[in-house]
């Protein structure tokens, strides 16, 4: 959200104190990192919606970035009880529980996000990792925590920032790949519906992408098949492309899944599909051990 | 100017392995010109190419990387294959199997560096 965008909302907010543009207001200012100004808006709302969940799930989030992960649960406690299929709220405490290592409740109130919005920002991807994880032996066992999870960290329960929680399910999708070049970073492992099965990719700067580059490939996928198919060019083997800085391969292991392959553009693109097809013999077996 | 497109897009053509060639507003995804399309429906070749470059260009910058300078749809009866010219417009070759792909890729970027 521009600038412009925020002067309007504000403006709006200031000629109609009632308005409910306190909403997208206070959760513009938080994405941009406006934590003390966010948290105002949310709070003179709330003053005047105490009873709207969406008001206090804005509050939650806006404490939760500040690192404030107690008031956040309570936010989004009180959030559930006005609205108990308030994805939001679901959300960020099963965020919170993730973090925690409480992945049983993380699961349970993930799951119910998913259900009340099944677009919702990467519940589905977190939803997917939780339950990968909790197959897992190791972290299957990890012991619940008690009731309220908040205490255990400082982290931001946002769905594209959950830093320590990302980083142990990391472990768990590198596995995939386990030994080819770039495992944890490089290559990323999809469902036809655009959720990360496995792998990692990072944009230059370091920030992890691969839930979002993931997204964007499901829909290159349907179009990929749709082109080959209106064409009369049979199946879709593969989509090569290559950017200015960067070489990227994708093809289909299995019918319902879909790899992608980055390299630096010093790789060309010939040897990106041998690799592909290594990583596409892994990726099958791993698919076939999860099945 | 058309007349000059369409030779230039004859140069790809010539190509063996090619079976047609065309100008794409990559936006809209309509012809803007053609050659030798002969047995293919270029309004489709345009719509379906302009759609995979599209949503690849919307990867590419959700992976922080630029927008493909070169995009290659493979399949088991042909391939299309795509790089972008000016802003908005896409040269698109569609391709047999066994295509010279390093071929078809130099043609290609001479077209679109030739599109004024």
């Amino acid at each position: 959200m521009s600038n412009e965008d925020i002067r309007v909302l504000t403006a709006q907010l200031a000629a109609d104190p009632s308005s409910l543009v306190f909403l997208p207001l206070g959760e513009a200012l938080r994405r941009r990192g406006q934590l003390a100004a966010a948290e105002k808006v949310a709070i003179a709302g709330l003053t005047r919606y105490p009873d709207l969940a969406d008001a206090h799930d804005l509050l939650a989030r806006v404490l939760g970035d500040a690192g404030d992960l107690e008031r956040a649960f309570d936010e989004w406690d009180i959030a559930l009880r006005l609205d108990g299929g308030h994805a939001g709220a679901h959300k960020g405490i099963g965020f919170l529980y993730y973090v925690a290592g409480d992945l049983p409740k993380a699961l349970s109130h993930l799951e119910s996000a998913l259900t009340a919005d099944p677009g919702a920002e990467g519940v589905a991807a977190a939803v997917a990792r939780v339950r990968e994880a909790l197959a897992t032996p190791a972290t299957a066992m990890t012991a619940p925590q008690p009731h309220r999870p908040a205490a255990v960290a400082s982290l931001p329960p946002d769905s594209g920032d959950i830093g320590a929680a990302e980083a142990s399910a990391a472990e768990v999708r590198a596995a995939v790949f386990e030994g080819l070049e770039g495992a944890q970073d490089g290559l990323l492992l999809l469902d036809a519906e655009g959720l990360r099965l496995g792998g990692g990719l990072s944009a230059p700067d370091g920030a992890p992408v691969g839930d979002s580059v993931a997204a964007h490939l499901a829909g290159v996928f349907r179009d990929a098949e749709r082109a080959a198919r209106l064409l009369s060019l049979g199946s879709w083997k593969s989509v090569a492309a290559e950017t200015a800085d960067a070489n990227l391969f994708l093809c289909a292991p299995t019918a319902e899944s879909l790899l992608l392959l980055v390299r630096d553009n010093s790789v060309p693109i010939g040897r990106l599909a041998l690799q592909a097809e290594h990583a596409s013999d892994a990726a099958r077996r791993w698919l076939e051990g999860v099945a | 100017m058309n007349t000059d497109i369409v030779a230039a897009l004859e140069s790809v053509t010539r190509v063996r392995g090619v079976r047609g060639a065309m100008l794409v507003s990559a936006e809209e995804g309509l012809v803007v010109a053609e050659a030798s399309m002969e047995g293919l429906d270029g309004a489709a070749v345009a719509a379906l190419t302009a759609g995979v470059v599209a949503r690849l260009s919307r990867a590419t910058e959700a992976a922080g990387r630029t927008p493909p300078a070169f995009v290659h749809l493979r399949a088991d009866g042909g391939g299309l294959m795509a790089v972008p010219a000016l802003t908005d417009l896409l040269v698109v070759a569609v391709t047999d199997p066994e295509v010279n792909v390093g071929l078809v890729r130099l043609e290609l970027r001479r077209v679109a560096e030739n599109v004024t």
